[in-house]
C-alpha cells in the first residue's frame, strides 16, 4: 500500500500515474558562439559559475538510466563549449545511454571530434540556420559560421558518426527549404528535421523577424512530403509544421511529464526546455533531490498528467489524449494561463486573435533580429 | 474529407540477395528498467517483440536477407515462404528509416 503523501496528485489533488521517461535532454550550458535569434533557451540565461561538473552529469545520468531513460539528448547553449564534454559524453555512456550530440558545429576542432568518438558519441544532430554563407551567418549572428558547419560535417562524415541535419525554419529561409534538404542529402544525413520555429522566449521577442506566412506553411508542407517520397529509403525527414497555422495543437512533450525530462545546466529538471516560461511554477534541482524523487513526487512533473487538470475544450475533447491539450507555455505565453487549452488550437477561445496576430506579423515589414546574448558583467 | 482507399503494401527495399545490417549507431539492446528488448537509433528507441529481436539479431553483414530467412525458417521449424515476406517488410520499414542499411551490389 503506498503512504497516501506519496500518492503523486495533479495541480488540482486529482491522483496521477507516472510512467517512465524514454529521453533525457540534458543542456550542459547556456553558453554557445551562435546568437540565433530564435534560441530555445531561456531568456534569462545561466552563467558558467553555475554549471553542474561533468562528476555531476555522471550522478544524473546513472540516476535517468535507473528510472528508464534510454537515450540523452547532450545539448546547449553550444555542448562544445564545456572543455569536458568528452569526459560527461563518457559518463553518459558508462551510464547505459545512448549519447545524442546536438551541435552548431561551432567550435568543436576535428581533434576533439575524435576524442567524442572515443568518449562514446552514438550519433551527431547539426544545426543548420539557412544556406550559403550570407544566410546563415546572418541568422546566426556569426560570421565564418557556414564554412565551419561545411568542415565540421566532412569531419563527421570521415569518422563515420550518423549524422542529422537539424533545420530551423522561419519567414526569412523557408523558401530555401528545398535546397536545405537537398544539401542534406549531400552531407550524407541520415536524417533530416524540418523544425519551424516555435514563439516561446527569443523567437517570441522575434515574431516579426520570423513568423512564416500561411502560404509559407503550406508550401513547407507540399515539399516536405515530395520529398519524402523521392528519399525514401534514402534520408528520413521530420517535420515540425508551424502550429500557429494548425487546425489542432502539437502533443507537446507526448504529454507533460510522460516520457521525457530536461536537465537545465544549474542543474534545474524541467518537464520541458520552456517550462520556466510558467513563471508561477517552482522546479526541482539534481543538487537537492534525486532524479526519480523529482520524475515521481514533484510538484512541477504531476501538474499536468493525466487528463483531470483539464478545463474545457480540452476536458469533453475526444483529442485530449491525442494531444493532450497541447503546449502548456504557449498556453502561457498566448492566453496567459498554462492551464488553458493551447490557443494554437482551433477549438480555443483565443484561436481567431492567435490567427489573427499571426497573420498581422508574417506580414509586417520584418524587424531586425534581437539575437540572444548573455547580458553582459553579472 | 474523402475515404480513402486502403493504401497498397509500400514496395520493398530489399531483394532476397542484398545483404542487411546495422550501420553504426543503431544497436540492440536490453531495456533492463522495463524487461524488454530494444533497438536503439538516432534519437529513437524502438521497442522490439520477440520476432523483430530474432530478425534484427540474425544481421551480421555477411549473409543475405534469403540466408537470415532460410536460417530463421530451419530454426523455428516453418517454411522459407512463409516467414520471407514478414521479414522484407520488417525490414523494409526499418530501411525506411535508416535503422537498417542493405550493403552495395557490387
Amino acid at each position: 500500500m503506498k503512504d497516501q503523501q506519496h500518492q503523486p496528485r495533479d495541480l488540482d489533488g486529482n491522483p496521477v500515474t507516472p510512467g517512465l521517461p524514454m529521453a533525457m535532454l540534458a543542456e550542459v550550458t547556456h553558453r554557445c558562439p551562435l546568437a540565433c535569434p530564435y534560441c530555445s533557451n531561456p531568456v534569462e540565461l545561466t552563467r558558467a559559475a553555475q554549471e553542474l561538473t561533468a562528476d555531476d552529469w555522471g550522478r544524473v545520468f546513472r540516476q535517468a538510466a535507473d528510472l528508464g531513460v534510454l537515450q540523452v539528448h547532450v545539448s546547449g547553449g553550444e555542448p562544445g563549449a564545456r572543455r569536458d564534454l568528452a569526459q560527461i559524453v563518457a559518463h553518459a555512456r558508462d551510464a547505459g545511454l545512448y549519447v545524442n550530440l546536438i551541435t552548431s558545429g561551432i567550435g568543436i576542432t576535428r581533434d576533439r571530434l575524435e576524442e567524442l568518438d572515443r568518449a562514446g558519441v552514438d550519433h551527431v544532430q547539426l544545426s543548420l540556420q539557412g544556406i550559403r554563407p550570407d544566410m546563415a551567418d546572418r541568422i546566426s549572428g556569426h560570421p565564418g559560421s557556414w564554412d565551419k558547419k561545411m568542415g565540421f560535417a566532412d569531419w563527421v562524415r570521415d569518422i563515420g558518426f550518423p549524422l542529422t541535419i537539424n533545420a530551423v525554419v522561419h519567414r526569412q529561409n523557408l523558401e530555401r527549404l528545398p535546397d536545405m534538404i537537398d544539401l542534406a542529402e549531400r552531407l550524407g544525413a541520415r536524417r533530416i528535421e524540418v523544425a519551424t520555429v516555435q514563439f516561446h522566449g527569443w523567437a517570441d521577442l522575434n515574431r516579426r523577424a520570423l513568423m512564416p506566412t500561411r502560404d509559407q506553411a503550406a508550401m513547407a508542407r507540399q515539399v516536405v512530403n515530395d520529398a519524402r517520397i523521392r528519399l525514401r529509403g534514402r534520408m528520413v525527414i521530420d517535420y515540425v509544421p508551424a502550429d500557429h497555422h494548425a487546425v489542432y495543437p502539437k502533443a507537446c512533450m507526448g504529454g507533460w511529464g510522460s516520457t521525457g525530462l530536461n536537465v537545465a545546466p544549474d542543474g534545474t529538471v524541467l518537464p520541458c526546455h520552456a517550462a520556466q516560461s510558467i513563471t508561477w511554477m517552482r522546479f526541482e534541482n539534481v543538487r537537492d533531490r534525486d532524479l526519480d524523487d523529482i520524475w515521481l513526487n514533484s510538484d512541477s512533473f504531476n501538474a499536468f498528467r493525466g487528463t483531470a487538470w483539464m478545463p474545457e475544450p480540452c476536458q469533453g475533447c475526444d483529442r485530449k489524449t491525442v494531444d493532450f491539450g497541447g503546449c502548456r507555455c504557449q498556453a502561457m505565453a498566448l492566453a496567459g494561463d498554462a492551464r488553458a487549452t493551447d490557443p494554437v488550437c482551433s477549438r480555443s477561445p483565443f484561436h481567431a486573435d492567435v490567427v489573427a496576430r499571426a497573420e498581422a506579423d508574417a506580414q509586417a515589414d520584418p524587424a531586425d533580429f534581437i539575437y540572444r546574448r548573455m547580458k553582459k558583467g553579472d | 474529407m474523402n475515404a480513402q482507399p486502403a493504401p497498397p503494401r509500400p514496395a520493398a527495399l530489399i531483394e532476397p540477395d542484398d545483404i542487411p545490417y546495422l550501420p553504426r549507431g543503431v544497436r540492440l539492446a536490453d531495456d533492463r528498467v522495463r524487461g524488454i528488448r530494444v533497438l536503439q537509433a538516432p534519437e529513437r528507441a524502438m521497442q522490439l517483440d520477440a520476432i523483430g529481436d530474432a530478425i534484427l539479431s540474425e544481421l551480421d553483414g555477411r549473409r543475405s536477407m534469403a540466408g537470415i530467412v532460410h536460417d530463421l525458417a530451419a530454426r523455428y521449424n516453418a517454411p522459407d515462404d512463409q516467414i520471407a515476406g514478414d521479414v522484407r517488410d520488417f525490414l523494409t520499414g526499418l530501411i525506411e528509416r535508416r535503422m537498417v542499411f542493405v550493403k552495395d551490389r557490387s
